[in-house]
């Protein structure tokens, strides 16, 4: 018999899409959590609402990481149209739940794991009256007879059902009975499939588990955003679905019902987009999120926020593309098409947060940073960050935090200038003062997308142009230094050879390099946070020989503006690209890795 | 080039507004358009209404989109903020600002491109939201700016200078208005501010979305024979059918009016709009009735104008998002911000 494998495996379940099977993932997980044991959830789904296949990963990770494994050990198999390759998907050694009610003797043909046959259906026609929560309560049965197999405390389980069902506690009592049928039956007929088995930790203490989106909608309110506009598109929506939801806990007054906030739910992206301008240029803190599709269709007016230096946050969380694409896939797509866009020169600041923990942290930063330099800012999420829940340390705030409104003139302000100018580079830092309408006659200037020169005039004078388009430019330059910095982790020994990565590449970088490590292969890593890129990360490459960028698109967008923006040899930087819209696993990065630096090494 | 400065002088006795401005101050830079353009006429009535109205410039934002008549923005009120938007999207950026303050006074000016092809749809949208702001249409049945194109204004059978002549149906701003949710609809001619100058004052007055389709005939693509937006053929089939006049809470003397000649109208201000020249009973209130008549004067090619529609009881955007009174761009931080307490309280939900 060989050992059991504690706190290091990955679950999957297969399931058909709107049987209500995210609950019971999200339930199965926040056991284990609760067990203090770390965990890393991935949602697989399809574009659709009803029908299709979707798969739902659980590593249970004793040692932390946070990226997927790129194996499975027990398969929860639900959906007969995927089982041939759910089967085909399962480690050697692993174990195939499925429900038996249909037997499918052609499992056996794969020798190397356990088949462990549940009559879920059965027993839970057998249980429930309702046929919808026939369905359901499978989903809850298939929860009890995982957690018999990996010894998951009971007690856990049935405290969080309780929480869950606090307001209908009349299905406490059904999703009891529904665990108790699975969880009974596999004690009963698998006695000894002791295989995998979880054992209650410490090391959750101080953590939540929280997706991306909800965090950024948090951050957008601990930011003091008081108005938002968005057109749905997956995977933003849950952003703006956080916020409206916060902003009625927190921004309702009490007696009057009066709202602190405004969100509108605009006719298209443009319109957001717009809306977004007209707020900030009135001086309220906004943003917008988004994904791909609609990064296009603003694009207009982003080039009219550069050029007319008015504030705007965008969060584009990526999805898969060109065109529709994969719209429930994640890829790192947009880097390119969001560090320039608009027609014309222009050049905006990206951040690449990596975890739900910095999407919180960057919708503060972005928020400051649109205001302090008046132009475009985006967070540069993704669906794997933005729509799943990550094992985070607990959000912190500081009370001390003040708003950086940036460079805005007050009536008071405005009685010891002699004459304003908009686009005047008064501090010698290029960033010119503004002022909100309504606050003095003083204050008054015109604001205009086509040419102007430093007074704010109407101009098509060359001259007159280049300077404020050149100040432009000096301005989104200076605010390299102004963004999260790079995070650089140092090899054991010294090498001179190096990562570059970012945003949810993370996890998977960060497992590869330490396996890497322990086989004597010795990398430097750096996480770029921020575009422009920090003169460190220049200086960065110039130290090694070789920089693998990792990256999940198909075309090396970062390291397309790692070569534009640095003064880097076009051979030094070697891609390795993940685009096949599956959130990245360390194997992948390892096996891409070892098979260039052998490559390099035999070449 | 850089943009014209025109020379402020102020006249002995000028008269002066309220404020203890003259007209003057109202004015903006040097219009570059052409010489007799309809806009020209429609910018130097806007500014004198705001002078008659007494609004402080700086307590007025003036929003556009992109084309002769979006230009025009720069062109009055220069004590005012103005923003020149990009083509068609005026209407966004209008609802997002006064999202942000929605104690100033807001006018935007568009074209019939600006407004019916390219922004249709933000223009729809805004007047659904019942933003409050008023919009001026300056409707020449061409795009001006790229030289004569035929506008989704074109009339049926008008034709274009080099002869073409227009086959699809126009779009009509005014009878789009009252089927989206317009709350104060109204067409003007340039040619006629004695009609327009008030209808703009009752315009900003209005709290919601105020429409005015105001002819302005361009005079380089669209001013021959042929045309049905020249200023000839507005002349021909002007109909001034009901005339507003705007009268401020501290005007509201007695002023003697027989009943049926006039109609008050309440606005939230205090003021009211006296409506003049009803025809036999038609009352702007009644939105069916402003359809039906749009409709008979369409086909006797009647321009019909003055105040069509209006409706003060409908709650403007403002009011249908339960925003408290205080604009939110002057909400102070520490009023929006719940606090690091809350945050870990929030996060009990996480775990
Ligand atoms: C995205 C985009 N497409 C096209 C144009 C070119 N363009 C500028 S003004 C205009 C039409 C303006 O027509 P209208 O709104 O009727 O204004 P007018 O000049 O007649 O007053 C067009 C097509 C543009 N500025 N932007
Ligand atoms: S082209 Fe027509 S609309 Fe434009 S300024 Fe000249 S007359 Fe006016
Ligand atoms: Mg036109």
């Amino acid at each position: 018999m060989s050992k059991i494998r504690v706190n290091d495996f990955t679950i999957k379940v297969g399931n058909v899409n709107g049987t209500g099977s995210a609950s019971a993932n999200a339930l199965l997980m926040k056991i284990i959590f609760r067990m203090g044991v770390p965990v890393v959830g991935k949602n697989i789904f399809p574009s659709n609402i009803q029908g299709l296949p979707t798969w739902y990963e659980i590593r249970v990770t004793e040692q932390g990481y946070r990226g997927r494994s790129g194996d499975v050990d027990i398969m929860v198999a639900m959906n007969p149209d995927s089982y041939k390759r759910d089967l085909a998907e399962l480690s050697p050694g692993g174990i195939l739940l499925y429900d038996d009610t249909w037997p499918r003797p052609h499992f056996l043909t794969r020798s190397d794991i356990t088949v462990i046959g549940v009559p879920l259906a059965r027993m839970c026609n057998g249980a429930f009256k309702v046929a919808r929560s026939r369905i359901l309560m499978k989903n809850v049965a298939y929860v009890g007879a995982v957690a018999a197999l990996l010894d998951l405390d009971l007690d856990i389980l049935h405290t969080l059902l309780r929480e869950i069902f606090a307001a209908k506690p009349k299905l406490i009592d059904l999703n009891l009975q529904a665990v108790a049928l699975g969880y009974d039956y596999v004690k009963q007929h698998y006695p000894d499939s002791n295989k995998f088995k979880v054992k209650t930790r410490n090391l959750t203490k101080d953590k939540v588990m929280i997706d991306g989106n909800t965090a950024a909608g948090l951050g957008c309110v601990y930011g003091g955003a008081t108005f938002g506009a968005w057109y749905p598109i997956t995977p933003s929506t849950s952003l703006m679905d956080a916020f409206v939801t916060y902003c009625k806990q927190l921004r309702i007054h009490p007696e009057t019902g009066k709202h602190k906030y405004c969100i509108i739910q605009a006719e298209d992206e443009l319109a957001a987009a717009g809306m977004i301008i007209g707020a900030a240029w009135n001086g309220a803190r906004c943003f917008t999120p988004t994904s791909g599709p609609g990064i296009s269709l603003m694009s207009e007016f982003i080039g009219f926020a550069y050029y007319a230096e008015i504030p705007m946050v965008l969060f584009d969380i990526q999805r898969t593309g060109p065109s529709t694409g994969m719209p429930t896939r994640t890829q790192q797509c947009d880097i390119q098409l969001c560090a320039t866009a608009s027609h014309g020169d222009t050049a905006h600041i990206l951040l690449f947060p990596a975890d739900p923990g910095e999407c919180f942290d960057m919708a503060v930063n972005a928020l400051d940073l649109a205001e302090r330099f008046q132009t475009p800012v985006f967070v540069l999420s993704d669906i794997d960050i933005g729509m799943n829940d990550w094992m985070t340390d607990e959000l912190t705030w500081d009370d001390s935090y003040i708003p950086d409104r940036g460079k805005v003139l007050s009536s008071e302000d405005l009685k010891s200038v002699d004459k304003f100018h908009r686009y005047l580079d008064v501090d010698g830092d290029h960033i010119p003062y503004r002022t909100i309408p309504g606050t003095d006659p003083k204050g008054a200037y015109f604001t205009r997308g086509s040419g102007h020169n430093k007074f704010g005039g109407y101009t098509e004078d060359g001259a007159e142009y280049k300077e404020v388009v050149d100040r432009l430019k000096a301005k989104w330059k200076s605010a390299a230094e102004k963004l999260p910095t790079p995070i650089v982790r140092r090899a054991k020994q010294a090498t001179k050879t190096a990562i570059i990565s970012l945003g949810s590449c993370d996890g998977a970088v960060i497992e590869a390099r330490d396996r890497l490590g322990a086989d004597g292969v010795y990398l430097n890593y750096m996480r770029v946070r921020g575009f422009p890129f920090a003169k460190e990360v220049e200086d960065f490459i110039a130290e090694h020989d070789q920089v693998f960028v990792i990256e999940q698109n198909r075309d090396a967008q970062l390291l397309g503006l790692l070569l534009s923006e640095t003064n880097t040899p076009r051979d030094k930087l070697i891609p390795l690209l993940h685009y096949s819209g599956e959130p990245l696993d360390y194997k992948f990065v390892r096996g891409a890795l070892s098979e260039a630096l052998n490559l390099r090494k035999t070449a | 080039m850089t943009s014209f400065v025109k020379p402020f002088i102020r006249r002995k006795n000028e008269p002066t507004n309220d404020l203890g401005l003259v007209r003057a101050d109202y004015d903006g830079a040097m219009s570059t358009l052409c010489a007799g353009c309809g806009h020209d006429s429609v910018t130097a009535t806007m500014a004198r209404a705001f002078f008659e109205l007494s609004i402080e410039p700086h307590m007025a934002v003036k929003v556009s989109g992109i084309g002769c008549s979006s230009k025009t923005t720069a062109y009055f009120l220069r004590e005012s903020h103005g923003i020149n938007t990009v083509h068609g999207r005026m209407p966004s950026v209008a609802t997002g600002a006064i999202a942000a303050n929605h104690q100033l006074a807001y006018i935007g000016v568009s074209g019939d491109g600006d407004s019916l092809s390219i922004g249709l749809g933000q223009f729809v949208h805004a007047m659904r939201r019942n933003v409050n702001m008023l919009y001026v249409l300056e409707n020449n049945g061409v795009y001006g700016l790229t030289k004569g194109q035929f506008s989704a204004a074109a009339d049926i059978g008008s034709t274009a200078k080099k002869g073409a002549v227009n086959e699809l149906p126009p779009i009509d701003p005014v009878s789009l208005a009252l089927s989206v949710g317009a709350t104060f609809v109204a067409r003007g001619f340039s040619g006629d501010r004695d009609q327009l100058l008030p209808l703009i004052k009752a315009g900003l007055k209005h709290k919601g979305f105020g429409l005015i389709d105001v002819i302005s005939p361009c005079v380089s693509f669209n001013d021959h024979k042929g045309s049905t937006k020249s200023y000839a053929h507005a002349y021909k089939y002007y109909n001034p059918a009901i005339h507003a006049d705007y009268v401020p809470p501290s005007q509201q003397i007695k002023a003697a009016y027989a009943a049926g000649e006039v109609m008050p109208v309440k606005l939230h201000d205090g003021g009211e709009i006296r409506l003049r020249k009803l025809e036999n009973g038609y009352d702007p209130r009644d939105r069916a009735a402003a359809i039906g008549k749009l409709f008979e004067s369409g086909e006797s090619s009647e321009i019909i104008t003055g105040l069509l529609y209006i409706n003060e009881d409908h709650k403007d955007m403002h009011d249908m998002a339960r925003m408290e009174d205080r604009p939110l761009n002057q909400i102070p931080y520490a009023e929006l911000n719940p606090g690091a307490a809350k945050l870990k309280e929030l996060q009990k939900g996480f775990r």
